[in-house]
């Protein structure tokens, strides 16, 4: 059929070419991604990292899945709102599902909201476009922003 | 065994045991607070408890994976290690870390990249303890008697993970460019260089247990890992199409991580054919079971259950969700779980010398934890798809779909209790028989 000879050769070559393809690509699509993050943006992403929300939340679809994706939640929740979550001294939990009670300032929860809204305004092929429904069975909590 | 130097092999697996301990009490918990129940949320929120069990994973295995190495190159070099105790030290460091880092992780000390935790002064460490690793092995080869390809692929993946994990320690304001290199860890390991570790693995085994020729089990090797980076280096891609980079990303991505599965198709084959030629089979028939059960389940946990969602049309709507657990928890366990399982019930009973391999304690230990994983898989799946349904396509809100789906919640309690009797089985095995002896020494 083949030698091992042949085998090892398929190997270096498709190796070599789809990394250089891989490299080449890359360097292509980081030249188009913008470096000049605002400080407080830069400061959210700071935060978001030291405190790891990513271990309960998703954010761009990646994380942990027991807490809701937070790419849009400005647009979904307003920023009073997510102001609130974050600044509460004691764990949120409007519905059960406890978050931990970080008690950030006002600054600190300011430069999270810009991380969101900065997050909120890429332009990410579609991903969480849809509109979010308040289930009709908590009609209660709270109104939805669509 | 055929020489001394092999028995540290079994301190790292020891070691490998007990982070899989740990990992699986945190799965647990976990699961209860998906259910609802957080008592310990003061102590051990969800986010601590999920840092713990994918950081002691990634650990065990890769104690495993040096196990493994420290087993089996010797062996393939026909020479000792080169200066074993330096072995040991690198072990105890290596405790030492990732001791820090568990605590660490309890006292918001981390950084909160998926997978990447371990706090940035701590990886100098790792990096220390890993170049540690590689010089023994490196010396162990350069001064042995032969360099078979099963060795030097083996070698080339450690070498690879180690080259790897840098791009995880840049620091960047951009969540989009710490994403873009947060997979080139993440992605390039699992679909990459640890497909060569696995690979150089199952190529021992398949040599030791089924009697084919070397040349003949070291060609295909060849075809595997060529086919692993073919794909696999490409389909890195499969994570960047919606993180806030080009579209390019879109097809390149989609079309080569949709040629993954071959790879592992190629394993699979290749085992499972290896076996049904040999001629000469070992009488060590659990380690045969773990051998073929990680060539066949890793396709289907990585293979099939990747290419479900895989294209972008589809990871669209799943991207982020309880699919991506069911692919996960079948990917980890079939293609790295199940291989450090077959390397240790492979070796344990060379390092005795008792020649004891095979008992009903370790054929329930296989099934069981099989069946278990299964169970669990298939309830992620199922919730998985029902929380993409509600919440990604008809727009319900995060906690009131999260809330419908406790009774699949349920059925992973179950799968991982099942699975959790198989593992404890196994390590009562591994304690009760597994401690090395001189005497175990084959000429
Ligand atoms: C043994 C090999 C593999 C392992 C251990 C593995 C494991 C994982 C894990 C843990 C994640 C979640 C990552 C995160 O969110 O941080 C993931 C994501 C993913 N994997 Fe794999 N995987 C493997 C192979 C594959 C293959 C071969 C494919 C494709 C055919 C694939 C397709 C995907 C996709 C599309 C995602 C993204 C899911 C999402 O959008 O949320 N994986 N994989
Ligand atoms: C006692 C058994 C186990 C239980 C109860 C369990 C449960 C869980 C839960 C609830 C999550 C997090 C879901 C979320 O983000 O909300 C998770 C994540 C994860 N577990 Fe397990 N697990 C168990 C065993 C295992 C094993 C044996 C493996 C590997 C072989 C594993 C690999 C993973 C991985 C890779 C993730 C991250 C997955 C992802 O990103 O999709 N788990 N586990
Ligand atoms: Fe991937």
């Amino acid at each position: 059929m083949f030698t091992k000879q042949q085998a090892k050769m398929f190997f270096l070559v498709g190796t070599f070419v789809t990394f250089a393809i891989f490299i080449a690509l890359t360097i292509y699509s980081l030249k188009q991604v913008r470096t000049d993050i605002p400080q407080d943006v830069a400061s959210g992403k700071h935060l978001w990292e030291k405190n790891n929300c990513m271990g309960c939340h998703t954010i761009m679809g990646e994380g942990a899945y027991y807490a809701p994706e937070l790419t849009r939640v400005i647009d979904r929740r307003g920023e009073p709102y997510v102001k609130s979550v974050l600044v509460s001294p004691t764990p949120w939990n409007p519905k059960g599902r406890k978050m931990v009670a970080y008690g950030f300032s006002e600054e600190e929860a300011d430069d999270l909201i810009a991380f969101f809204k900065w997050i909120g305004n890429k332009d990410l092929n579609g991903f969480e476009k849809v509109d979010r429904k308040v289930s009709p069975l908590s009609k209660d909590l709270m109104k939805s922003n669509d | 065994m055929k020489y001394k130097s092999q028995k540290v092999a079994y301190w790292f697996w020891a070691l490998s045991m007990l982070l899989l301990s740990i990992q699986l009490t945190y799965g647990f918990i976990m699961g209860f607070d998906h259910l609802g129940y957080d008592g310990l949320h003061k102590w051990i929120p969800f986010n601590t408890a999920h840092t713990v069990h994918i950081n002691t994973l990634v650990v065990w295995l890769l104690a495993g994976f040096m196990g493994a190495a420290y087993y089996i190159i010797p062996e393939e070099a026909e020479t000792e290690l080169w200066k074993p105790f330096l072995a040991y030290i690198q072990l105890i460091t290596l405790t030492v870390v990732g001791v820090a880092a568990l605590a660490g992780f309890h006292f918001n000390w981390w950084e909160g990249r998926k997978f990447l935790e371990i706090p940035h002064e701590l990886d100098y460490l790792v990096a220390l303890n890993v170049i540690l690793f590689l010089v023994i092995l490196l010396m162990t080869i350069v001064k042995g008697k032969k360099k078979t390809t099963t060795a030097l692929v083996l070698f080339g993946g450690l070498v690879g993970a180690a080259l790897l994990y840098l791009p995880g320690m840049l620091q960047f304001d951009s969540q989009t460019l710490d994403s873009f290199f947060r997979w080139w860890v993440v992605h390039l390991w699992v679909e990459g260089v640890w497909e060569l570790i696995m690979g150089g693995i199952l190529a021992f085994l398949l040599i030791k247990l089924t009697g084919v020729d070397r040349e003949v089990i070291e060609k295909w090797l060849y075809v595997v890992i060529g086919l692993t980076f073919l794909s696999g280096i490409l389909g890195t891609g499969h994570h960047y199409y919606y993180i806030g980079v080009n579209k390019i990303w879109l097809i390149v991505g989609g079309i080569f991580s949709a040629l993954e599965p071959l790879a592992f198709l190629a394993m699979t084959l290749w085992a499972v054919n290896m076996y049904r030629k040999g001629q000469k089979k070992h009488p060590n028939k659990m380690a045969i079971y773990w051998t073929l059960g990680a060539a066949i389940v890793s396709f289907l946990g990585a293979g099939v259950l990747g290419l479900a969602h895989t294209l972008p049309q589809v990871n669209l709507y799943t991207h982020g969700t309880l699919v991506t657990d069911m692919h996960g928890h079948l990917a980890f366990w079939g293609a790295y779980a199940m291989i450090v399982f077959a390397i240790i019930t492979y070796a344990m009973p060379n390092l005795t010398g008792r020649k004891f391999y095979d008992n009903v304690r370790g054929r329930l230990a296989f099934w069981l934890s099989n069946i278990g994983i299964f169970i669990m898989v298939s309830a992620f799946a199922a919730a998985g798809v029902a929380q993409v349904y509600l919440e990604r396509m008809l727009g319900y809100d995060f906690i009131d779909v999260q809330k419908k789906l406790y009774p699949h919640f349920w059925v992973v309690i179950i799968g991982a209790t099942i699975l959790t009797t198989g593992l404890i089985l196994y390590m009562i095995n591994f304690i009760k028989y597994g401690l090395p002896t001189d005497e175990a020494l084959e000429n």
